[in-house]
């Protein structure tokens, strides 16, 4: 008997799949053979083992789920902070502050827009609708201030009264904290956090290529931890027409998954810096990473045609690379180190996104 | 004395991996350490680690089936804690002189060794899994950690049929148990 079967048959035997004859016959085998009998020993104490180091495993990863659902709630005072007295007091100090600046921001949005509505001439590329996400005038008032608070508490380097205006997405290449998004999402931006589920940091805008509509930002934040390598690769191939793909963007305030299929190999008026993509995207997906079924990021969303639901298009991932060269042949102290090979390539879809979700964050711009 | 019915119900919860129940004991207990550890030198996230791992040997210690504490939970949660927080200190050859409080310390040496030589196997065990490559790490984790069916996986890895899914896992468990022991054999001889 090989080993290969000889594995399979103790298994069988010691999660008790075997019936009653095959059992005593092997019963019988493990009394002569002593050799067999070892086997079993190994491998009933390597299964308990396995098993252990599975349920080890699955309690961590709850406890880390439940932390963050306490700090998030409030539940437990998660970072470190001066009591709360300090919060009370920057609370009240920025209040009037930050509703005087809320209350300009919201008449200079309004009358600008009606400047663009006005004196905009009707060109073919008003169709183009770019993903910014403009926070509505009561929601921003809102946020802000709930979200001043929760600043206080989980970070010092965010300044508290700051107000976020306009959001996209953008996604991890570098796990020393290097991020692409486009460029029009921050192309107009004082000060740019990031922020998913790991936390809420302090970005700078490294290199910026209006032409391409891409841009690589800088983690400057302290708080800021590394990551280990990349899930997902950088593809410098366009992809095929039909072929699967889906993203992960921050339309929302949560991430949301869609998918779909490339559809033509260049972009709006036939751009071949882009191609056109078959998904639903949103007001905030700018950004997004557009991933294959293999796990590698063929390209960046950056638009949509605004008469036309269900398309968008997205920047040609190669683009990544030559920007990341340009930016050595710039600055070699900021050398980037794009990942060339999947590790998920074989991962179901659910899967991979649950990898894949940590490294792409909202951008929110000032 | 003997921990109150309260307590040692959260405790059984806790057995079973109750999330409501971990839940209780992570609000009503995580402040203090954190305390503990900010007031010692440490940052929040160093309370966080600390405290899960506390966590995570009382979790081994009702798991063997003991519920009897013979202290406070929150005594018991405290002194782990401290124990390992000045384990690491030392590791990091920072010096502390914390105060002792021999009132409100129990003796947890024994659990805590016996948490570390666990540590260890874990950790041998997640290297070894990682050494794997895929597809056999998935495949592995898909049906022994996760304890998906044979046909699900199979059809989720894409293999024709759960036979060939089968194999396939058998082949890749047979190099993990040869990289797992051949680890687990080295680090006993350095014991």
């Amino acid at each position: 008997m090989s080993e290969l079967n000889m594995l399979e048959t103790v298994e069988r035997y010691i999660r008790g799949e075997m019936n009653p004859d095959e059992r005593v016959q092997f019963e019988q085998l493990r009394k002569t053979n002593a050799e067999v009998d070892q086997l079993v020993v190994e491998h009933t104490f390597f299964l308990q083992q396995l098993n252990r180091f599975g349920e080890w495993k699955k309690f961590r990863h709850l406890l880390q789920f439940i932390h963050t659902d306490l700090a998030e709630k409030g539940s437990i005072q998660s970072n470190r902070l001066s009591g709360k007295a300090r919060v009370i007091y920057l609370f009240n100090r920025y209040k009037r502050v930050s509703s005087i600046a809320a209350a300009i921001a919201v008449v200079t949005t309004l009358s600008i827009s009606a400047l663009v509505w006005t004196l905009a001439p009707a060109s073919p590329h008003s169709q183009f609708e770019e993903l910014n996400k403009k926070y509505s005038q009561l929601e921003y008032k809102t946020r802000k201030q709930a979200s001043e608070i929760d600043q206080i508490k989980r970070s010092k380097t965010i300044p508290v009264d700051m107000p976020f205006t306009t959001g996209g997405t953008g996604f991890i290449i570098d796990p020393k904290g290097y991020l692409v998004t486009n460029a029009h999402v921050v192309s107009e931006a004082r000060t740019i956090a990031i922020q998913n589920n790991l936390g809420e940091y302090l970005v700078e805008v490294v290199h910026i290529d209006k032409v391409r509509d891409l841009a690589i930002l800088r983690v400057t934040d302290d708080n800021f931890k590394r990551y280990g390598a990349l899930p997902y690769s950088i593809s410098k191939k366009a992809g095929q027409l039909a072929d699967p793909i889906f993203t992960l963007g921050y339309p929302r305030n949560e991430v949301v998954y869609s998918q779909g299929y490339l559809s033509a190999r260049t972009g709006y008026d036939g751009d071949t810096l882009s191609c056109q993509i078959e998904i639903s995207a949103n007001r905030g997906n700018s950004g997004s990473p557009i991933i294959n079924r293999r796990g590698e990021v063929i390209g960046i969303l950056n638009g949509r045609q605004t008469n036309a639901e269900g398309f968008a298009f997205a920047v040609q991932g190669k683009y990544i690379y030559q920007l990341s060269d340009s930016l050595r042949n710039a600055d070699p102290s900021l050398s980037i180190r794009l990942n060339g090979r999947s590790n998920i390539s074989s991962l179901e879809r659910s899967e991979q996104v649950k990898r894949i979700q940590d490294y792409v964050y909202m951008v929110k711009v000032n | 004395m003997k921990p109150e019915p309260y307590e040692q119900g959260l405790l059984k919860g806790l057995a079973e991996g109750d999330k409501r129940t971990i839940e209780i004991i992570y609000k009503d207990h995580y402040n203090m350490i954190q305390s503990l550890i900010i007031n010692n030198n440490g940052s929040a996230d160093d309370a966080k680690d600390i405290f899960q791992e506390a966590l995570i040997v009382l979790y081994e210690k009702v798991r063997s089936g003991s519920f009897e504490l013979n202290c406070q939970l929150k005594t018991y949660l405290y002194s782990v804690s401290k124990r390992l927080w000045l384990k690491k200190l030392s590791v990091n050859n920072r010096f502390v002189t914390a105060a002792e409080d021999p009132d409100s310390i129990y003796p947890v040496e024994d659990e805590i060794t016996a948490h570390e030589k666990r540590d260890a196997e874990f950790d041998m065990m997640e290297k070894a899994i990682a050494s794997l490559g895929e597809p056999c790490k998935s495949l592995l984790e898909a049906y022994y950690l996760k304890k998906q069916n044979m046909q699900v996986i199979a059809t989720s890895f894409g293999y024709t049929n759960a036979d060939n899914a089968k194999n396939q896992k058998y082949k890749c468990l047979l190099r993990l148990k040869k990289i797992f022991f051949a680890h687990y054999k080295n680090g006993m001889d350095h014991e």
